[in-house]
């Protein structure tokens, strides 16, 4: 057991930190709680530090050297998620392409398709959006509707997409789509790169409960995709899906667990300011995070040796996401707890930072999904109903 | 960054955990605890192989292994529910070994690190762990601990709720253990959570075993969200103390300047899990679990008892909340 970490992590962790100091993002502009085009300065923001960090060779450290990253170990991703949660730089604008996409396609894309890819996925001159959910498939995958029916050497997709994350500036779209309705619910799918930059192809965005906008609706009347487009053959969607949804929380616990450190932290500041950790109650509550949080970290690093050491994750690999919208509901509950007014005005941070902490436990898979998973993958309980 | 046991320490626990299915099922346990005995074959053996001086200095006659074999072998001993004064010998060998004078260390832990002498550890006013059979006893009194030789100590024998072990109201003098006291009882604090991984691992065992075995409307209840979803929330509390017992016995070893936050850290989580997950393991048994003969009211007591020697953990949680806060005000003020 050792819980330091080696000079080469080191080494790779004081680069970054270096990079990170003479590299600011800048000030967070803020989200829109009335309309978009605030959003839409939030995300130029995110799109312009991915070229820096782009530029600098830090977009993407988990990606193998022959596509532009940096051959990263697990350990040293988590670090780099780790320092990018640190320095409050924002995730970078193409986090989708980045984390799911560009892995997907280096295991089932075909030579052409990476190099085609690859290149703007990094840069984030071309961002990515995951077209996964419907109305009528949620935690039900399998369930997709939206048909892609032959045409030529292509295909003619309808249907709807729900959900979906950045797609207002996505100019390609993961496209799980049924392409057999006779074959059984899990085999008759295929997995497309859908053109966002047609007009067949609408995106409506919806207004979350904190004013802004993250994800989509995406309404698809007739869109058009070229076979060379097609990711994994043809009828292989399901599987091609499962690599995607794999990568899905791999590096992003790490960063989502340093900015629950770093609300935490300033909240404890905020309470020390006012005096109110001589309160006995209020410094209790406080330290039942900090516990939540330090176990978060320690568990997420179990997790990672297990699956350095094995190959697979260990039963405290499918706890963490639990464990963070947990505990970042708690601690934005307590901030307006004790803050009370100021945390409760719109547009204020906490304000903002209570209302969102509610996506938390539905998003990336909603906690009663997590808890069906844990029962019956890690515990081997009977399927659940 | 490798948070796993090296191969000799997963070879002491696997082991440890064959040892102890085979000389300490529930039987022996139950046994040992409607009689109000220790089982003391199983001491025995236990002594002959060096358990309770595995962490005491070979210097004084223990096998000078770490903190992390201690919290193996402890994990275990929870697993298992075993009914033997091991915890109170080891806590004790531990407080004297980090707090004590080397005159103190020279006279116990021979003792305590072959079984010789039985050790106890608890605080002033409250049910001491392993007291009643003492040969000496380590008692903390508002943070401070002090070292008792049985004839100077006033032992008053109780029958706790939970039976696998002799606990005693202890009163009396002694003199202080007065080194690394933080140092001591936040070893201490480590060892017991390691135990309460092991009696929340076993609760879930027990749990997961019974629960897809046992069938109502036609289906195994497991199968049931109402009942998964518990076994679930049982994992989650497990695998968190797993991970602040095992941080708090690497930090004891191998980085002691963070044993302190690493100790509160331990035992903010390890009796509100342990309480949590074994009191979940009941529930999830239905009636037959409420039955003496059912076997997991055996962890519940357990945990109840590790608890309570643990402290308050709402205590614990305020200290290290302010602990932060006064870590971060240092950061943060000018050179």
């Amino acid at each position: 057991m050792d819980l330091t970490f080696s000079a080469r992590e080191t080494a790779f962790r004081d680069e970054l930190r270096a990079w990170f100091a003479a590299n600011d993002s800048g000030p967070e502009p803020p989200m829109s709680s009335t309309g978009t085009r605030e959003d839409e300065a939030h995300f130029a923001w995110r799109r312009d530090f991915q070229r820096r960090l782009h530029d600098g060779g830090w977009a993407a450290p988990h990606w193998p050297r022959e596509h532009g990253g940096r051959d990263a170990s697990l350990t040293e991703s988590a670090i780099y998620f780790e320092e990018l949660g640190r320095a409050r730089a924002p995730l970078p604008a193409n986090v989708l392409g980045l984390l799911l996409g560009g892995p997907t396609l280096m295991v089932w894309g075909n030579q052409e398709q990476q190099d085609r890819f690859l290149g703007p996925i990094l840069s984030g001159e071309e961002i990515w959006c995951q077209g996964f959910s419907e109305p009528e498939a949620g935690s039900d995958l399998a369930a997709v509707k939206t048909r892609a029916v032959r045409d030529g050497d292509g295909w003619i997709v309808t249907g709807q997409k729900v959900w979906t994350s950045g797609a207002q500036y996505a100019r390609w779209c993961m496209l799980v789509a049924r392409t057999d309705l006779e074959a059984a619910k899990h085999k008759g799918l295929t997995y497309f790169l859908m053109d966002m930059d047609q007009a067949e192809v609408q995106v409506r965005p919806l207004r979350q409960i904190t004013g802004e906008s993250e994800f989509n609706e995406l309404f698809i009347e007739g869109a058009r995709i070229p076979d060379e487009h097609v990711i994994g053959g043809v009828g292989n969607g399901w599987k091609v899906a499962l690599t995607t949804l794999m990568n899905e929380r791999a590096g992003l616990a790490f960063f989502l667990q340093v900015r629950l450190r770093q609300l935490l932290d300033d909240l404890i500041d905020e309470a020390a300011a006012r005096g109110l950790l001589e309160d006995d109650v209020v410094a209790d509550k406080l330290g039942a995070l900090h516990v939540k949080a330090e176990i978060l970290r320690l568990t997420a690093y179990r997790g990672l040796t297990a699956i350095e050491k094995y190959g697979q994750p260990g039963p405290e690999g499918s706890l963490t996401k639990w464990m963070w919208s947990d505990a970042n509901q708690q601690l934005t509950q307590l901030a307006a707890e004790l803050l009370g007014p100021e945390a409760l005005v719109t547009g204020s941070r906490w304000g903002y930072e209570l209302l969102r902490a509610r996506g938390n436990s539905i998003e990336g898979g909603t906690t009663e999904i997590l808890k069906n998973i844990v029962a019956e993958r890690v515990l081997g309980l009977p399927r659940a109903r | 960054m490798n948070f796993d046991f090296s191969e000799d320490q997963r070879t002491i626990k696997a082991t440890a955990r064959e040892l102890l299915a085979s000389r300490s099922p529930f039987e022996r346990v139950r046994e040992a605890a409607e009689r109000g005995r220790y089982d003391d074959g199983l001491w025995r053996e236990l002594c002959e192989l060096g358990w309770p001086g595995i962490a005491v200095a070979e210097a004084y006659g223990g096998q000078g292994l770490g903190a992390v074999e201690l919290a193996v072998l402890l994990e275990e001993l929870g697993y298992a529910v075993a009914a033997t004064p091991l915890l109170g010998s080891v806590l004790a060998a531990t407080a004297i070994e980090h707090a004590g004078t080397d005159e103190q260390r020279e006279r116990w832990l021979p003792g305590l690190a072959v079984g010789e002498l039985a050790g106890a550890f608890g605080g002033v006013g409250d049910l001491v762990a392993d007291a009643a059979d003492a040969d000496v006893i380590v008692l903390v009194e508002g943070g401070a601990p002090r070292l008792l030789a049985r004839a100077d100590a006033d032992v008053d024998a109780v029958e706790a709720i939970d039976p696998t072990r002799r606990y005693a109201r202890v009163q009396g003098e002694g003199t202080a253990l007065a080194g690394d006291v933080e140092g001591a009882l936040g070893r201490a604090g480590i060892a017991v959570a390691a135990e309460l991984v092991g009696v929340c691992q076993r609760a879930l065992d027990m749990t997961v075993a019974y629960v897809s075995e046992r069938k109502q409307f036609g289906v195994p209840v497991g199968a049931f969200q109402a009942v998964a979803h518990r076994c679930a929330q049982m994992l989650l509390h497990t695998e968190g103390v797993r991970s602040a017992a095992y941080f708090g016995a690497w930090a004891a070893d191998a980085a002691p300047e963070r044993l302190a936050e690493a100790a509160g850290l331990a035992c903010a989580v390890a009796g509100e899990a342990g309480r949590e997950v074994t009191g979940s393991a009941i529930q999830a048994h239905g009636g037959i679990g409420f039955t003496w003969e059912a076997d997991v009211h055996w962890l519940y007591k357990r945990a109840q008892l590790d608890a309570a020697l643990l402290g308050s953990a709402s205590a614990h949680r305020a200290r290290l909340a302010r602990l932060v806060a006064a870590q971060r005000a240092t950061a943060a003020a000018p050179a």
